[in-house]
C-alpha cells in the first residue's frame, strides 16, 4: 500500500467513526426527546431521573436490554429471525454514509508509525463517508432494503400479529416509496444532479430548494412519515391492533435493534429533507460558508471554524425536522389501514406525476437547455407551487378548507 | 333476513380536515409553556391541588391511653364484624377484671380496608390510617401484631358522617 491510500483510509476510517458514533448518540438524544416532548405534549414532565434532566435515561434502558434475556418464539425461523434486526439496523445505519453534514475540511498530516509506515495525506475532505456520484438513489436503494428487516421479522415469528405488522408495512412502505421517489424528481430537474453535494452547492447559488419546490417538500415530509413507520402512519405497530407489530416476538437487544432502526431512520429522513430542500450544511444570507471542492465559481477558503459552524447548522436543521415529527406524532391520530393506501395511491402518486410535469413545463419554458435557474426562476416557480398546493389541499379537503364550517341546509336538516 | 350495513349519517359538510390538523398541532404546540401536572411522588406528597383525602382507608393503627396500654377492651366486635376475617383476636382479662387482648393481629394481605373495624369498635381503639407507603421485604411482615399496630404514627381516616356529608 502507497502511503496515500494509507493515509486515506485513516480518514474515511475516522469518518466512518465520526458518524456512526454520531448517529448513535443522536437515536439516543431522539428517543429522550420524544420522550420529553411527549411529556409536555401531554403537561406531565417525562423522563427526569438518570442524569440532567432525564438525558442518560436511554442509556439506562439500552443497558436494561443488553441484559435481558432473549427469547426465540417456539416455531420461529430461528436463521431468519436473527437475520432480520441485523437487516434493519444495517440498512438504518448505511443510509448516512451520503449525506454531507459539514463544509469540507483541509485534511494534512504526514506521519510514520513503526510497523504500519508512512501515511501521507493533503487534500480538502468533504464531510461525508462516501462522496458517491449516485447520491441520493443510493438512499432509495438502501432504504427500500430496510423492508426486508422488517417482512422477514413478521415472517420469521410465527406470529399472526407480527405477520401482519410485516405485511401492513411492506405494502405501506413500498407504495409511499413511490412518492418519495417522485417528489426528488422534481429536485433532479431543477438541480440537474442527484449528489447531495451538488444539491448543496446549487441551493447556495440561488435559493433553498424549499422555495421553488415546496409542493415536494410537502410530499417527502409526508411520504418520510409513512417510510418511518411513524404516525399518523404507524399501520405496522399499531399498538391498540396489532399488539406492537412486527417487533411482537422480539425481545432484548434484538428489539432494540429495530428501535434504533426506526429513530436513525428518522435521523436520516430528517437530514435528507435539510439537505434538499433547507440548504443542508449552508447558512443561509451568507456566502462565508460556501466551501466547494474542485470547483471554481463562489468559493472560499475551506478551514476548521467553517466546518463546526456549518455542522452546528445542520444539526440545527436536522433536530428541528425530528422535533417535527415528533410534534406530528403526538398530535395527529392514526389512519385506518385503507386510508392510508388511498392516500399513498390516489392523492400522493397522482399529484406528484402531474406536479412533475407542470415543473418540468415550467422549467422547459424558462430556462434554455444546460443553463442554471436564476433567483428570479426560482421565485416564479414558488408561486407555481402556491397554486398546485393550493389546488391539491382543496381536493383534498372536499373544498372545505376554505368554505368553512357551516353546514348546507341539506345537511343540518338530516336526509 | 338480508345483511344491512348500517351507514353512520354525519355530516359531509362542515370538516375539513386540514384545518382540524392544524388545530390539534396548535393545540399540542401550545402545551409546550403551559404548566405539567405531574406531581413528583417521592419527593412531593401533595401538591396545590391535590393531597390526600382525610377520608383514605389505609393500614391500621391502634391508637393507646395515657399509660401507653392498647385502648381495645378485646370486646370481639372487630372479627365479627370483618368481612375478609382478617382480625385474629385473642382476649385476656387480667386480676381486676380488665379485659384486654393476649393476641390481636390483622393480616394486611386479607384486609379489604372497609374500615368497618373503626366504625364498630365502641372504644375507638382500632382505625384504619391515611398511610400508603406499606411495602416490606418479606410476606409475613404484613401480619400487623399489637406493639407494631399501637406503634405506627401516622394519622387516623376520619369516617364518612351521613349527617354531614360533606365533612363540614
Amino acid at each position: 500500500m502507497t502511503p496515500e491510500l494509507k493515509g486515506y483510509l485513516v480518514v474515511t476510517v475516522l469518518k466512518m467513526i465520526v458518524v456512526f458514533s454520531g448517529t448513535m448518540v443522536g437515536v439516543m438524544m431522539v428517543v429522550w426527546a420524544e420522550r420529553r416532548v411527549s411529556g409536555w405534549i401531554q403537561l406531565r414532565l417525562g423522563p427526569n431521573r438518570v442524569g440532567p434532566f432525564g438525558l442518560l435515561q436511554s442509556v439506562a434502558d439500552g443497558l436494561k436490554n443488553i441484559l435481558k434475556e432473549e427469547v426465540y418464539p417456539a416455531y420461529a425461523d430461528r436463521v431468519l429471525f436473527m437475520l432480520a434486526p441485523a437487516i434493519a439496523f444495517t440498512s438504518a445505519m448505511l443510509l448516512f454514509a451520503v449525506v454531507p453534514f459539514a463544509a469540507p475540511l483541509p485534511i494534512t498530516f504526514d506521519f510514520t508509525l513503526p510497523i504500519l509506515g508512512q501515511f501521507v495525506y493533503d487534500r480538502v475532505t468533504p464531510m461525508v463517508i462516501a462522496d458517491l456520484p449516485i447520491g441520493f438513489l443510493f438512499i432509495f436503494a438502501i432504504s427500500s432494503l430496510g423492508v426486508y428487516g422488517v417482512v422477514l421479522a413478521g415472517w420469521a415469528s410465527n406470529s399472526k400479529y407480527a405477520f401482519l405488522g410485516a405485511v401492513r408495512a411492506s405494502s405501506q412502505m413500498v407504495s409511499y416509496e413511490i412518492a418519495l421517489g417522485m417528489s426528488l424528481i422534481v429536485i433532479m430537474i431543477l438541480a440537474g444532479t442527484v449528489e447531495l453535494d451538488d444539491v448543496i452547492a446549487m441551493q447556495q447559488d440561488t435559493a433553498w430548494l424549499i422555495l421553488p419546490a415546496t409542493f415536494a417538500f410537502m410530499l417527502f415530509a409526508i411520504s418520510a412519515l409513512a417510510e418511518t413507520n411513524r404516525l399518523p402512519f404507524d399501520m405496522p405497530e399499531a399498538e391498540s391492533e396489532l399488539v406492537s407489530g412486527y417487533h411482537t416476538e422480539y425481545s432484548a437487544m434484538k428489539f432494540s435493534m429495530f428501535f434504533i432502526a426506526e429513530y436513525a431512520s428518522i435521523i436520516t429522513m430528517s437530514a435528507l429533507m435539510a439537505t434538499l430542500f433547507f440548504g443542508g450544511w449552508d447558512i443561509p444570507f451568507t456566502t462565508w460558508d460556501d466551501v466547494r471542492v474542485g470547483t471554481a465559481g463562489v468559493s472560499s477558503e475551506p478551514s476548521l471554524v467553517k466546518t463546526i459552524a456549518t455542522l452546528g447548522v445542520f444539526t440545527f436543521k436536522t433536530i428541528l425536522f425530528v422535533l417535527c415529527f415528533i410534534w406530528i406524532r403526538w398530535t395527529l391520530p392514526r389512519f385506518r389501514f385503507d386510508q392510508v393506501m388511498a392516500l399513498g395511491w390516489k392523492v400522493l402518486l397522482p399529484s406528484a406525476l402531474v406536479y412533475i410535469m407542470v415543473i418540468a413545463t415550467a422549467v422547459w419554458v424558462l430556462v434554455d437547455v444546460g443553463e442554471a435557474l436564476s433567483f428570479m426562476d426560482e421565485m416564479i416557480l414558488f408561486a407555481i407551487n402556491i397554486v398546485v398546493i393550493g389546488v391539491v389541499l382543496l381536493v383534498v379537503d372536499r373544498g372545505r378548507l376554505i368554505v368553512g364550517s357551516s353546514a348546507p341546509l341539506r345537511a343540518r336538516g338530516g336526509a | 333476513m338480508a345483511i344491512t350495513v348500517k351507514v353512520m349519517q354525519r355530516p359531509e359538510s362542515g370538516v375539513s380536515y386540514l384545518r382540524a390538523a392544524a388545530k390539534g398541532l396548535a393545540i399540542t404546540f401550545s402545551h409546550l409553556w403551559k404548566p405539567t401536572v405531574t406531581m413528583q411522588y417521592p419527593e412531593q406528597t401533595s401538591t396545590d391541588d391535590y393531597e390526600i383525602s382525610p377520608r383514605w382507608r389505609g393500614t391500621h393503627r391502634m391508637l393507646t391511653d395515657e399509660q401507653g396500654r392498647a385502648k381495645c377492651v378485646a370486646c370481639g366486635l372487630c372479627p365479627q364484624i370483618c368481612p375478609a376475617n382478617c382480625n385474629k383476636l385473642v382476649p385476656g382479662e387480667d386480676e381486676d377484671g380488665h379485659r384486654y387482648p393476649l393476641i390481636f393481629e390483622i393480616d394486611e394481605f386479607r384486609c379489604v380496608f372497609c374500615g368497618y373495624c373503626q366504625e364498630v369498635c365502641p372504644e375507638e381503639a382500632i382505625h384504619v390510617g391515611v398511610h400508603y407507603e406499606n411495602a416490606e421485604y418479606d410476606r409475613s411482615r404484613f401480619v400487623y401484631d399489637l406493639e407494631r399496630l399501637c406503634a405506627q404514627t401516622h394519622p387516623v381516616s376520619s369516617l364518612w358522617d351521613p349527617s354531614d356529608p360533606k365533612g363540614e
